[in-house]
């Protein structure tokens, strides 16, 4: 049914626009500040530091990307991620007696981790998507009552994972392959998904037509309901990945575990230059916010320029920049 | 006809662009008389009404208040010269109360706090006026439409209006509350009120108005006293223009074609029921009816995009089930919108996006091969004259012409036997109306079965072989051959002249 005209004429444009080169950019000149603030700052030691900290948030960013592409937005992450560790750690705590330590009592903790993140993420979109409740209100409430479970399941303390399964399961987020540690690998293969999905995939095309115009998309054929069911259920996922890998760092769980992660994912989501009220995400975008948070996070503890008390504000300042940003990349294209 | 005007146009006219919509409408509006302006869709009757309300200026002509020449620049004008419009979608703040609403932007105060007990005894005044017995502290989402409609007259006496402009105001009501709503008129009329109002019902018009004013095309083709016309002579006003040679020619009448789409009723809650049709193989079949009257929403529940039900539909002869979007497209029906930027293309999307949308699964079964939707854009662009500026531009930035042209390429990637295309020339220039209309006929040659709503009269007749008139929401008659006329498509469509057929509440 195609024609034999040729596609060769496309116009390229010439220098990409501010929203993409802004994320770049400022990477860039953290970067380079980083470099001559402390020597130390590009050292494998200290890259891999970074990276691996980045993991937990960019995991979940990762998925935030597809939520708020669709025109959604997840509250609900950071307690989900706490509510899965405890979950997580009871159950691998209960099963010891009869698993005894080895890797079939890890495998246990990790498929419930999966598990009940898909669940979690499951639950917020049926209630977005088929009861038609505002997606901030819903996740408002799952943030409270997850968040409520865990300190209730730690009984207002903190749930241990038992101190031999501890040790045996620290390589998880110690170990790697090849020098590079597991949560960077996973993180890293996240990403190259999620980019694929996002960019090159239809569920990635339907997630921005939805979020872009949801009537249209709906007329066009698209499963409005079903693909936004989806990309919250792909985050609680991605939630139950990142917790799988936080919980051997400390092997432990408590009322403070995962404070204010989804609001570090939304920051990362938007400073990359995905569209806070949906219809444009970019994956490898997200994946800069969350470098560009965490760097700035750990250039403050190398140096003594500025308290790294004062994280917060900038980052703030980053968000908003980012948006303003943003606003003018729209308002001239 | 002795009694000097409040309010009158003198030698109107409008432009948009370079477009002149309204040429030289001349009307007056009385103290304590009722005029009707009636007309199409697009005939002007909204320019006229704002300009009298003082809500859009006139490009020519003079506006004349109690005969002194006056420019209205603004609705504020308007008001405090006691003009007052309701609008067809009502002005209230739904999460306000009555009285709130009858005094928003201009509330009483008693020093820096709220006079809220003048207020009250004023809005039970009003209230009390127009016969109307609602409390001042309902919240107006709690009224029901007419209730909401006599709020807005409240509010317009409030405005100490001398003359009120109520464009539709029974589009909304049922029978009971029209005549609620007409025994206020008449209470405002005895009170030396200038009213004028707009309706496609022409009973009411000839039951209420003390003056007619048919506009046609934007210029005023009738004008005089409600009881020397008849309701069919007032559609006869209203329609009569030539069908230019904009029409693709059609072919003459095959009998014993193949059905393509047997439809047997189908119901859409609260829209359309009980419509059965069949469509043949190679024809065109129009949907006339007024807007409102159910067309979109019985053919959108057709195509699985809103919930219907039917007895029975059959493509091809087989009988099929159709409950999504998706059932529809598989069977190779497919329906474009009316609303191409809400409902039709993703403006902030280019036009690759856009195209391939609907038929994403063409493009790969995981992956979509980029290099195929850059060829379907070239062909499509090819063949439906897409003149765009660059090939990355947003869709939002194309002309109305342009997106439509696109919206009936990204229709025609699902490749469907029967489509159906709704006011598919909206808004668009009359050279790419053109061009739509000889792409459906051809379409129609090639062996489809194409279904064309509208509500441009011209369209339906130089358009289509059959016409299904609807009115609210039932079939009102299907025609054919001669019967195709204007005169004869509004007066079922209005349901006059047709039996007594309207319903009476």
């Amino acid at each position: 049914m195609m024609t034999t005209e040729t596609a060769a004429t496309k116009p390229r444009k010439a220098l990409p626009s501010m929203s993409v080169l802004g994320p770049v950019i400022a990477l860039l000149v953290l970067i380079l500040v980083g470099t001559a603030l402390n020597s130390n700052f590009l050292s494998a030691a200290n890259i891999t530091n970074v990276l691996a900290r980045s993991a937990f948030i960019g995991i979940i960013a990762v998925g935030m990307t597809f939520v708020i592409t669709a025109g959604g937005l997840d509250l609900s992450v950071g307690s989900m991620a706490a509510f899965i560790a405890g979950l997580m750690i009871l159950v691998m705590n209960a099963a010891l007696p009869v698993l005894g330590v080895g890797i079939p009592i890890i495998l246990l903790g990790m498929v419930v981790a999966l598990v009940a993140g898909i669940a979690a993420g499951l639950l917020n979109g049926f209630l977005i998507t088929t009861l038609g409740i505002e997606a901030f209100i819903v996740t408002l409430g799952s943030m409270g009552i997850y968040r409520s479970l865990v300190t209730w399941l730690a009984d207002g303390g903190t749930l241990s994972l038992d101190f031999g399964l501890r040790t045996f399961y620290r390589p998880v987020y110690f170990g790697g392959l090849f020098g590079i540690s597991w949560p960077i690998i996973i993180f890293a293969l996240t990403v190259i998904v999620g980019e694929v999905l996002m960019s090159r995939a239809r569920f990635g095309r339907h997630c921005a037509a939805i979020g872009s115009n949801e009537n249209v998309a709906h007329y066009s054929n698209v499963n409005v309901n079903r693909t936004r069911l989806l990309t919250y259920a792909m985050l609680g996922m991605l939630v139950g990945v990142a917790t799988i890998m936080y919980v051997p760092r400390l092997g432990s769980a408590s009322a403070s575990t995962g404070v204010l992660w989804e609001l570090e994912a939304i920051a990362a989501v938007i400073i990359g230059g995905t569209i806070l009220k949906g219809g444009f995400g970019r994956v490898w975008g997200t994946v800069i916010g969350v470098l560009i948070l965490s760097m700035i996070d750990n250039i403050l503890n190398l140096t003594d320029l500025v308290s790294p008390y004062l994280n917060g504000a900038i980052q703030g300042v980053i968000i908003i920049l980012a948006v303003i940003l943003q606003r003018e990349a729209k308002a001239k294209g | 006809m002795s009694t000097p005007s409040v309010l009158a146009l003198r030698q109107v006219t409008k432009s948009f662009g370079p477009v002149e919509v309204l040429h030289g409408v001349t009307l007056d509006l009385r103290a304590g008389e009722v005029l009707a302006l009636i007309g199409e869709n697009g005939a002007g009757k909204s320019t006229t009404m704002k300009i009298l309300a003082g809500i859009e200026a006139p490009s020519g002509g003079r506006i004349l208040l109690d005969g002194e020449e006056v420019s209205f620049g603004s609705l504020h004008d308007g008001e405090e010269a006691g003009v007052v419009m309701i609008h067809q979608e009502f002005n209230l703040a739904e999460q306000l109360t009555v009285e709130q609403n009858i005094f928003l932007g201009r509330e009483l105060r008693k020093g820096l706090l709220l006079d809220k007990a003048r207020m009250r005894r004023l809005t039970r005044e009003y209230l009390a006026r127009i016969d109307c017995q609602i409390d001042p502290d309902t919240l107006v989402s709690k009224l029901s439409n007419s209730d909401k409609q006599m709020v807005e007259i409240a509010k317009a006496l409030s405005r100490d209006a001398r003359v009120l402009i109520m464009d539709e105001p029974t589009a909304v009501l049922t029978g009971s509350e029209t005549r609620i709503l007409f025994e206020q008129v008449r209470a405002l009329k005895a009170s030396g009120t200038a009213i004028l109002f707009t309706s496609h019902k022409l009973g009411e018009v000839a039951e209420i108005a003390d003056t007619v004013t048919v506009l046609r095309d934007g210029t005023l083709v009738h004008d005089g006293p409600a009881r020397d016309i008849t309701e069919d002579q007032m559609a006869t006003a209203m329609v009569g223009r030539d069908v230019s040679d904009l029409f693709p020619d059609k072919p003459e009448a095959a009998p014993g074609r193949e059905v393509l789409l047997r439809v047997e009723g189908l119901s859409v809650p609260g829209r359309a029921s009980d419509i059965s049709f069949e469509l043949h193989r190679g024809e065109i079949l129009g949907i006339a009816g007024l807007i409102g009257s159910g067309r979109t929403e019985a053919m959108e529940g057709l195509c699985g995009l809103r919930p219907a039900t039917s007895t029975r539909i059959e493509i091809g002869g087989t009988p099929v089930s159709i409950s999504r979007p998706g059932d529809a497209l598989a069977h190779g029906l497919c329906y474009l919108t009316e609303d191409r930027k809400l409902r039709g293309l993703l403006l902030d999307k280019g036009m690759r996006e856009n195209l391939t949308l609907q038929a994403l699964h063409k493009y790969g079964r995981v992956l979509i091969d980029f290099a195929a939707e850059e060829r379907a854009l070239d062909q499509a662009i090819d063949e439906f004259d897409i003149r765009a500026g660059a090939r990355t531009m947003r869709v939002g930035n194309l002309s109305g012409g342009n997106q439509q042209k696109l919206l009936l390429a990204k229709v025609m990637q699902s490749e469907p036997m029967i489509l159906i295309v709704d006011e598919p020339t909206r808004g668009i220039d009359i050279g790419t109306k053109q061009q739509i209309y000889a792409f459906l006929r051809k379409l129609a040659e090639d062996g489809h079965g194409i279904v064309v709503i509208s509500s441009e009269m011209q369209e339906v007749i130089g358009l289509s072989d059959r016409v299904m008139v609807m009115r609210s929401g039932r079939l009102a008659k299907v025609l054919t051959g001669d019967q195709i006329t204007e005169d004869i498509i509004v007066r079922h469509a209005m349901g006059v002249g047709t039996g007594s057929t309207e319903r009476v509440a």
